[in-house]
């Protein structure tokens, strides 16, 4: 069976905490940080369940501010 | 437990496995000065990756209108030409036609494209200019604060129309795109949004097609883009994204409006 | 040859690569000339009839932020139309020729001649702290010799010119000597000599951008700083005039453009009744000849300045004497050339023998 794992990386500098790509994402990977906030102020997006992410480029997509890059891989399990 | 389960992030967050990257583009050196969640930075987005894709980087012109997306030459690395309200498909017809082996394409919000900027918009269309215009549609006047636009539907509030948009008082929405069919200079026209993934891909596909239409010479190609103005709007930018689904799209529905590609 | 239609020759010889324009009387011969010479065939030269005036200018602006040599033409109400346009080439830093075959206004006015444009040319015209070189032809060889001059200028000094005629020059058939043809530059010349222009980045070269917006204030005071600049050094090298017999001379006329012939006729009598008349005739109306008109103002006793206006360039005549001698305006409205008769007796009654306020 083959099984794909994702992440992504968020610039969490450039991030302005639309949480878009946390209303894209189809497995609940991303979450705005509720705690902490990059220099202009925003609640950046991270991986909040990062075992969870397919690498889909969901979030990538519609992400306005080119913040994410995602990577991908397969394994045969 | 399989191996793949127990990878770290590390091991997965490698260059030989990336499949979505920042296109290259997009200047990284500077902060896109719009609104959390505001639709232009997808298209910003997408644009740049067609004309990288295409390799015409090194002769491709774009012009910026007056409105919030005055300032993309700051984001897109390719040369630019800043228009005058509403005037960008007249620069685009000169920079296109002295330079006729150049691929140039405008950026117009809808008072560039549909109030301002109308004779301008039409006749380029109506002349054939070699060139692609991207129309952001958001319904509303961002940049000023929020005003009507051309395109806001009737019953919505703007800084301008406090009450809601009437029919008696503003006139009625002008789905200028829908004009822009009848127009024989144009080759293909569309209208599409960015608002999920899909689409987002959907409208990449357009803009492709929008700018191979303008290396071809086949004439002028339209690509809409309805769009949301969540601070215009006062919303969220996921209630932004639903509300233009519920309401923009009866008046704005996504699709082909032309596509003399497909007839050939 | 018509001097629009001496005009139209002119910009294909120059070697311009495009005209964008809209048909106005008294000018429409520029645009229907070129149509019908067909530089596109010969030369590669872009015409373009666009749909309103304010296209064509920015056609303009599009093209000349490519590097090219661009033009446009209109009369009076259309040059009101292209001022944003004009304004946005001024601060873009733009090369480009525009000509202005006036007519007689305010608003739609007469197509009759006038210079009533003068303040709306040398003063601005648009918004902003901007200039524009403005030359004024009095002949139909001029009117074909700006061209070069004006484009010359544009590109020497990344500035827009104007070329500020009347409908007498532009209806005026008159002999000329055409410049040779010039060929167009190359696309690679282009590149050369305009590494400022946005026409692809060959070559992967920075990419660059054309605008006149800057939201920084204190940047946008060295831009204009720059402009200022600029202007100050057109100023200094590119002030343009003629002087007739203004040595021994006891008044002056100042006049420019077509008005300055009669002028010029004026003098001649007024010699047959012993009364020495100089005349200077100011080429370029910005810069305007300030120091040439003082000078040769010195140990006059008047100065009588002849415009088809209601007084525009006496203020500029006015600021380079200071109040050193009398200075009078004598002009008709609505299109009417005065004859040179009527330029005598106004510098009679105005300047020579004034009559005293009762």
């Amino acid at each position: 069976m083959i099984k794909v794992r994702g992440a992504v990386t968020v610039n969490t500098d450039r991030c302005k905490g639309c949480n878009l790509c946390v209303v894209a994402c189809p497995t609940g990977t991303l979450a705005l940080q509720r705690s902490e906030v990059n220099d202009r102020g925003y609640h950046f997006a991270y991986m909040a369940n990062p075992e969870n992410c397919t690498g889909c480029c969901s979030c990538a997509w519609v992400c306005p501010d080119a913040c994410i890059e995602v990577y991908r891989v397969k394994t045969e399990a | 437990m399989n191996l793949c389960d127990t990878m770290e992030l590390e091991e997965i967050i490698r260059e030989e496995n990336k499949v979505y990257a920042v296109p290259e583009l997009l200047d990284q050196s500077v902060h896109m000065h719009y609104c959390p969640g505001c639709s232009h930075g997808v298209v910003h987005k997408l644009i740049s990756e067609v004309i990288a894709e295409l390799g015409i980087t090194d002769h491709t012109v774009g012009v910026s209108p007056v409105g919030c997306a005055v300032f993309a030459y700051n984001y897109i690395d390719v040369d630019w030409v800043e228009a005058a309200h509403g005037r960008a498909p007249a620069v685009a017809t000169a920079l296109n036609r002295l330079w006729p082996e150049n691929v140039v394409f405008t950026y117009q919000g809808d008072g560039d494209m549909s109030a301002i900027g109308t004779a301008e918009s039409i006749h380029a269309a109506n002349r054939g200019e070699n060139i692609v215009m991207v129309f952001v549609n958001n319904a509303i006047y961002g940049m000023t604060g929020g005003q009507m636009a051309p395109t806001t539907l009737i019953g919505q509030k703007t800084a301008t129309t406090p009450y809601g948009r009437r029919v008696d008082l503003n006139g009625h929405p002008l789905e200028i795109t829908n004009l822009m069919p009848l127009l024989d200079g144009t080759c293909y026209v569309t209208r599409q949004s960015v608002h999920t993934p899909a689409a987002a891909r959907k409208t990449k596909a357009c803009l492709k097609k929008a700018f191979e239409n303008a290396i071809a010479k086949r004439g002028t190609s339209v690509v809409e883009v309805v769009a949301t103005c969540n601070s215009g709007w006062k919303m969220s930018p996921e209630k932004a994204n639903e509300w233009m689904a519920e309401h923009m799209f009866k008046v704005y529905p996504l699709g082909d409006l032309k596509d003399t590609t497909k007839e050939q | 040859m018509k001097g629009n239609e001496a005009i139209a020759h002119a910009v294909i010889r120059y070697g311009a690569d495009g005209y964008f324009g809209y048909p106005i009387t008294p000018q429409s011969e520029v645009l229907e000339t070129l149509e019908e010479l067909m530089p596109w065939e010969t030369t590669g030269m872009v015409v373009l009839q666009a749909e309103s005036e304010v296209a064509a200018i920015n056609m303009v602006y599009g093209g000349a932020a490519s590097g090219k040599a661009v033009m446009t033409s209109s009369s009076s109400p259309g040059i009101s139309l292209k001022q944003e346009g004009i304004s946005y080439i001024a601060a873009s830093e733009l090369p480009a020729l525009i000509l202005n075959v006036s007519r007689g206004g305010p608003g739609l006015g007469t197509i009759q001649p006038s210079q009533a444009d003068y303040f709306q040319a040398t003063k601005g015209g648009g918004h902003g702290d901007y200039h524009l070189i403005v030359l004024a032809p009095s002949t139909v060889q001029e009117m074909v010799d700006f061209v070069g001059l004006g484009f010359d200028l544009a590109f020497k000094h990344r500035t827009p010119a104007m070329i500020l005629a009347d409908g007498v020059v532009g209806q005026m058939m008159e002999k000329v000597v055409l410049p040779e043809q010039k060929p167009r530059r190359t696309d690679e010349e282009v590149r050369k000599q305009c590494p400022w222009a946005c026409n692809g980045r060959i070559g992967g070269r920075k990419r660059n951008i054309i605008s006149s917006l800057e939201l920084e204030s204190s940047r946008m005071e060295v831009i204009n700083e720059r402009l200022q600049a600029r202007y100050a050094e057109i100023e200094r090298t590119e002030t343009r005039w003629e002087e007739i017999g203004t040595k021994d001379a006891d008044y002056l006329i100042v006049a420019f453009g077509s008005i300055a012939r009669i002028a010029t006729k004026a003098k001649e009598l007024a010699a047959e009744k012993g009364i020495k008349v100089g005349i200077v005739r100011p080429i370029t109306l910005w810069p305007f000849p300030t120091e040439a008109v003082a000078k040769a103002a010195e140990g006059k006793k008047g100065i009588l300045v002849v415009e088809l206006n209601a007084g525009q360039m006496i203020q500029d005549v006015r600021l380079a004497v200071h109040d050193k001698m009398p200075v009078e305006h004598f002009g008709r409205l609505g299109g009417i050339i005065p004859s040179p008769e009527e330029v005598l007796n106004a510098l009679e009654n105005k300047i020579v023998n004034p009559k005293s306020e009762a």
